[in-house]
């Protein structure tokens, strides 16, 4: 590239730069940069907090784990071997204040928790952090700041927990523990592990999970895993950092896929943007071009000088975008702030290359082929205007442009399958939203007979420009398509799912019940006018074979499977058939059949695990094997909120097995205060409030909600840039008309008028198309996922159409301004 | 000379090597043209040609300074900008150089494309038409500005025109009509 080309294509640049010939190009290109570049930072941060944590997240370089106490012979050999050794456990149990009450993740730490990472505790809920080496004392406790608010607790409140109390000494800010990335649900409080008895909270049978931590040189680690592999007993489970991290790591993944996908929208209406812009700055530059060729420049000298003009604002454009994406990411930590535990480290420079890359591809993919077209330009176009370049060619323009989103596509997911999951997608909605817009806008056609002339000339301009009209409404659709969905039906399906429940629906689950206690429940139950409640056995056992083949050789396809494995189930056996489940195969049992040890399995759960009729399950139940054929498969209404099981047993077989009993109950808000005085009386019983437990579901879909619907504001930004692309290539076309229009004496507001009913009718229709899609998917949802019948919310169309002709109204007015109110007779001499 | 379609603007534009011939050869400035590929002929009007159109021909998005610049540019000269104001002050826009072409009259916007053609110093100058939008007076004023920069460059003037005045004050006519020549 010479010099002389450089220089040439650096002032070109200022120039179309002052005179804003490539701004839309440039805006365009900046919101596909800051949108990707956003979702990049974020998951940038969240990637690297996942890092830094992987190394702590069991606390500990080895931790074994079991349902059931663990021998403190593993202790003492770990010490032998010169291993620091401590000593958790957690169960989820209910704290009261007064007679406010939550739900807790309870952790009980001996000495020395953590072996590995620090503890950050603070002063104040929501306070700032400080690491300590210390834990809570005997009758202390450190509570999770969102523990303390549910309860409107502070610090030096006393709370109980079980028969005990204890006073809240310190805010729990960090552990290592806690899993990095997205967290669970429920807030902790962590108590001294030499309070636990004083709760009275482990009973035979509680879900109490315990685990012992044991860290040291990595040599003695390594020698003592392998002591533990031959030591440790069946449902004790060994995990060691390398195991553990690839999970988190996974599913911070997932979620970071998943909004650059919803970014990727936004890029690829940006290109479109681009596309536009492109081939309008190429027809603007041809004359330029033909003169430039006319004084002696070569074909090479036009396409040296056009290249250079593309990296130079490829390059702007990085730096700008992923400036913009990276105050964007904030808002989106922000929004997420409660889901995401611990501190966030800052964003690592790779987005900075994501928008490089992007910039670049959709430079390539979608500007470079109009702009290749002036190199090509006939000299002689500057005595005969009709001269043109020869047309590209149709393969070279689509394939460019398919093969940059393919590129980008698979950059941002690495994985070819699900690149061709996602674009064959993407391109089926496009294809029928594109549809759907050109019939929307055939559709106007007949209107414009019924209309005034400024409606008649706005109408007439939407069928004219037919293909552009059809990409604007597509553009515009599909952001606020996204945006209905998650903003008005989400909450119109939450709603209808909850009018659905019936009133008296039980809001309690009360679990960890001991079996000899349950004629007491009952008895309290009468005593203080609560509803006569069934008492459900309830044992937790492994799943060890099917068909007599160890889980562990069996490869089982989904995760979910894996899971299902990895976890102790939970067992129950019944007499007879609840009115919640539906027999769907096989049959059930009767009184004295005869059939032997038998097992219902639920649908869905059989599905997961490859189960069938006549399979045989083996568990192992608190040491003893246990197994019994699969006779029949059940659909199961989970929503009815009373106990169901994945596995009901045929009775008899699990009456030797020490469990517990679980019930779920309907409590009138004014019997409130007799929960209060269950648990004092009965302290190892743990109360689940379900609205609050619904309400916290709630609370994290919301935000998730939030930060998806943040992210599609690129969209809406990105359709903006596709509007303000179309106006710009109309310009010529547009200032020409409205003084033709203005000669033929329309007044100046006349014509004003046109270009709003215009943008308003794009807006409307795009807001159709959006109400539409948003309804049609609330149907889907309703039916496929909820099992409800879903009203149409007409609030949906009011604000899809009406939002819509506001918004692309007003801002295809602002663009389309300055052409109306220029005076007719310079325009005309112009175009002379 | 000759009437509307008779073949002026081909024969300029296969002169100048905008266009191709499909018989017979050109010669420019010493140059073969149809032995040239379309760089090889860019690079000889670069050299040698400047270019004056009917319609002016400015880019819209430059100003007038940045109009006379361009073949400057092009050609890699690093005084572009003195050379421009100067040409424009012989052409009396020294006042209007930051001014862009919709800002400028007919008048003013042929006497940028005259300086955007002298700017070069070009051997030899086609001119297209060049009073053909503008009023007689002007039309005058612009041809006693063109013939004057002309001698004083000592360029070859090819005018293509069909105001016999104008013809009258070359040193040789050529005639046109339905693509032959008929006279000169």
């Amino acid at each position: 590239m010479t010099v002389a080309a450089l220089r040439f294509a650096w002032r070109n640049l200022l120039r179309d730069l002052k005179s804003g010939e490539i701004a839309v190009l440039l805006l365009a290109l900046l919101v596909a940069v800051a949108s990707l570049t956003a979702v990049g930072f974020f998951t940038s941060r969240v990637g690297r907090a996942v890092n830094q944590q992987a190394g702590e997240v069991l606390a500990a370089d080895l931790r074994l784990e079991s349902a059931r106490p663990i021998d403190a012979v593993y202790d003492r050999e770990a010490s032998r071997r010169g291993l620091r050794v401590a000593r958790v456990l957690s169960m989820p149990s209910v704290v009261f204040h007064g007679e406010e009450s939550t739900l807790v993740a309870l952790r009980a730490a001996s000495e020395g928790y953590p072996l590995r990472g620090r503890l950050k505790i603070a002063d104040q809920p929501f306070g700032p952090g400080r690491a300590t080496d210390g834990i809570p004392g005997p009758g202390e406790a450190w509570a999770d700041s969102r523990l303390l608010a549910r309860l409107g607790a502070a610090v030096g409140t006393r709370l109980a927990v079980g028969a005990h109390e204890v006073v809240v000494t310190r805010v729990l800010d960090y552990r290592p523990d806690q899993g990095a990335g997205f967290g669970d649900l429920s807030a902790t409080l962590l108590i001294n592990i030499d309070d636990v008895p004083a709760t009275q909270l482990i009973q035979p049978g509680s879900r109490v999970n315990r685990a012992v931590l044991f860290a040291g040189d990595p040599g003695a680690v390594s020698d003592f895993r392998e002591y533990l592999e031959a030591h440790r007993k069946q449902g004790e489970r060994l995990q060691a950092v390398a195991d553990a991290s690839p999970q988190i790591r996974a599913s911070s993944d997932r979620a970071g896929r998943f909004l650059s996908l919803a970014s990727l929208v936004s890029v690829l209406l940006s290109s479109i943007a681009v596309a536009m812009a492109a081939r309008r700055y190429a027809s603007r530059h041809l004359d330029n071009v033909a003169l430039m060729k006319c004084m002696g420049a070569s074909q090479g000298f036009v396409l040296q000088q056009t290249i250079a003009q593309l990296v130079a604002v490829a390059v702007i454009v990085t730096l700008a975008g992923t400036a913009i994406g990276y105050v964007a990411q904030s808002g989106i930590a922000w929004l997420l702030r409660d889901l995401i535990r611990g501190d966030l480290p800052a964003p690592a420079a790779d987005a900075f290359w994501l928008g490089l890359v992007t910039a670049v591809v959709i430079l390539v993919g979608f500007a470079l082929p109009p702009l290749l077209q002036l190199k090509r330009v006939p000299p002689a176009r500057v005595l005969r205007r009709n001269l043109e370049p020869p047309p590209l060619r149709f393969a070279l323009v689509y394939g460019l442009a398919i093969g940059a989103v393919l590129a980008l596509l698979y950059w941002l997911v690495r994985d070819a399958r699900l690149v061709s999951y996602v674009a064959a997608g993407i391109g089926g909605t496009f294809v029928v939203l594109a549809l759907a817009g050109w019939l929307l806008v055939r559709l106007l056609n007949p209107l414009r007979s019924g209309v005034g002339v400024a409606w008649r000339y706005g109408l007439a301009n939407i069928a004219r420009r037919g293909r552009d009209s059809v990409v604007q409404i597509v553009a515009f659709g599909l952001g606020f398509m996204v945006l209905l969905l998650l903003a008005l039906v989400r909450d119109d399906l939450l709603k209808e799912w909850r009018a659905s429940l019936p009133a008296d629906a039980p809001n309690y689950f009360m679990i960890n019940i001991r079996p000899d206690e349950g004629d007491a429940i009952r008895t309290f139950f009468a005593g203080r006018g609560l509803p006569p409640t069934e008492l459900v056995p309830l044992v937790r056992a492994r799943l060890t074979a099917i068909n007599g083949v160890p889980v562990d050789r069996i490869a089982f396809s989904s995760s979910r499977a894996a899971g299902f494995i990895e976890r102790e189930a939970n067992l129950t056996w019944a007499r007879t058939l609840r009115d919640d489940n539906r027999l769907l195969a096989g049959r059930w049992w009767r009184d004295g059949d005869g059939g032997g040890a038998r097992v219902s399995v639920e649908k869905e759960y059989a599905e997961t695990l490859g189960l069938e009729l006549g399979d045989t399950v083996t568990y192992d139940v608190a040491g003893e094997e246990v197994s019994a054929r699969v006779t029949s498969l059940r659909d199961v209404r989970w929503d009815s909120f009373q106990p169901n099981f994945f596995m009901v047993f045929s009775p008899g077989v699990l009456d030797d097995v020490t469990g517990t009993l679980i019930t779920s109950v309907h409590v009138e808000a004014g019997q409130r205060p007799a929960l209060v005085d269950l648990v004092r009386q009965f302290p190892e019983v743990t109360i689940i409030d379900i609205d609050a437990l619904l309400t916290q579901v709630r609370d994290v879909m919301d935000k998730a909600a939030l930060a998806v619907q943040y992210v599609f504001l690129f969209t809406l930004a990105a359709g903006l840039m596709v509007l303000l692309a179309a106006v710009q290539a109309t310009r010529d076309e547009r200032r020409y008309e409205s003084a033709m229009l203005r000669t033929l004496g329309a007044s100046r507001s006349v014509v004003f008028k046109g270009v709003a009913a215009e943008f308003a009718a794009l807006g409307l229709l795009a807001g159709l198309l959006a109400s539409a899609g948003a309804t049609v998917a609330g149907f889907f949802l309703a039916r496929e996922i909820f099992n409800l019948t879903y009203a149409p919310d007409p609030t949906v169309w009011i604000v899809g159409i009406g939002g819509g002709a506001l918004l692309v109204g007003a801002a295809g007015l602002l663009a389309a301004r300055s052409v109306v109110t220029q005076p007719p007779v310079a325009t005309l001499r112009q175009t002379q | 000379m000759g009437a509307s379609g008779a073949g002026k603007s081909t024969l300029l534009a296969l002169l100048a090597g905008l266009d191709e011939p499909t018989t017979g050869s050109i010669r420019l400035a010493g140059s073969e043209l149809t032995t040239l590929d379309e760089d090889g002929r860019a690079a000889v009007r670069a050299r040698h040609v400047g270019f004056v159109f009917q319609s002016f021909h400015l880019l819209p998005s430059l100003t007038a300074l940045e109009n006379v610049m361009l073949p400057l540019e092009l050609a890699g000269r690093g005084d572009a900008r003195k050379t421009a104001l100067e040409v424009l002050g012989r052409v009396g826009l020294g006042g209007r150089v930051g001014h862009y072409p919709r800002q400028l009259s007919g008048g003013e916007q042929q006497r940028v494309a005259i300086a955007r053609a002298f700017v070069t110093e070009p051997d030899v100058l086609f001119a297209d038409e060049p009073t053909g939008n503008l009023d007689a007076a002007t039309g005058e004023r612009i041809m006693d500005l063109l013939f004057g920069l002309n001698t004083a460059v000592g360029a070859t003037l090819v005018l293509v025109t069909h105001d016999r005045t104008l013809a009258s004050r070359c040193g040789r006519i050529i005639r046109l009509d339905a693509g032959r020549i008929v006279e000169g």
